[in-house]
């Protein structure tokens, strides 16, 4: 219940920090990621607010066992540079230069009715979907087909 | 550079750079947008709460700052349906397999110094600003 409420008041953070900074627009976005039109660096300053107090975050909770109110820090569970992320990487990124919509600022808008929020959100969703679906198939084919494609 | 809005930028950075430190900390959790929408589309785990009290807040934001009196925001999306169904899709997609996005590596991965995470800002940076060349100079929509 502690857990739910700290993660509600970051949300709610999160949120109001991309409405402070018009992060929430995708045209205020699009004007960053134009270089070639009348640029707006707005977003490279949003990060460069972000980080630092993110930074002093990771850095007090380094001096920590686990979380205040959790039994451990769940760190992200792939640490591999590999293709996959940088495959990844750049599908993101083309999604997000065609519309200047990334996760958060396209949910944080669905509030304020806009049927074209709504149609990206719920595509953004389905791509979700899919990747879990490939994702599950492929663990399935491999572990079925493994001893056939690379015997160890 | 007629519409740079660096103080207010700071200020909203700083605030999900606050929101990033608080759910670390206290939750030990990621706030990366896209991973935490992923864990409640793909559910691996009985771990649904902290992720949908965290999306509740991110939705609820812009009606709390309306309420405190700052006005709705306003916002406006250039994207034709085929735009908006391609670039929702390779957004959904894309970040799931490069498991983060825009919050997850640009400000949580950033910041901790992961090489990872510095790779794929890089990655994705360079494909946005190439994807949004293409759509305004070269289609020209």
């Amino acid at each position: 219940m502690k857990q739910s409420f700290a993660a509600l008041v970051a949300g709610l953070l999160f949120g109001l920090g991309l409405v402070v900074s018009h992060m929430i627009d995708p045209a205020k976005v699009l004007g960053f990621l134009d270089i070639a039109g009348s640029w707006d660096p707005s977003l490279a300053f949003v990060m460069a607010g972000a980080i630092p107090i993110a930074a002093i975050g990771f850095g007090v909770a380094r001096a920590r066992s686990a979380p205040i109110l959790a039994a451990q820090f769940h760190g992200p569970s792939r640490t591999r540079l590999d293709r996959t992320l940088v495959i990844g990487a750049a599908l993101f990124g083309v999604g997000w230069g065609l519309v200047g919509y990334c996760p958060g600022p396209a949910l944080t808008s669905l509030v304020l009715g806009r049927w074209q929020s709504w149609v990206f959100v719920a595509a953004m969703l389905a791509g979700m979907a899919g990747y879990g679906f490939l994702d599950r198939a492929s663990a399935l084919f491999t572990r079925r087909y493994s001893t056939f494609i690379s015997p160890r | 550079m007629e519409n740079f809005t660096p103080l207010s930028a700071l200020i909203g950075g700083a605030l999900i750079g606050f929101a990033a430190a608080i759910l670390w900390v206290s939750d030990g959790r990621v706030a990366g947008i896209s991973g935490i929408v992923g864990g409640l589309v793909n559910p691996a785990e009985g771990d649904a709460g902290w992720r949908i009290a965290f999306l509740v807040g991110l939705c609820a934001a812009p009606l709390v700052y309306w309420t405190a009196g700052g006005g709705l925001p306003s916002i406006t999306i250039t994207g034709s349906v085929p735009l908006l169904l391609g670039g929702g899709l390779l957004v959904g997609f894309g970040t799931r397999l490069g498991g983060g996005c825009t919050s997850g590596h640009g400000v949580c991965g950033v910041s901790r110094l992961s090489p990872r995470s510095l790779v794929a800002t890089l990655v994705f940076m360079a494909a946005g600003f190439a994807a949004t060349f293409a759509v305004r100079h070269i289609v020209g929509s």
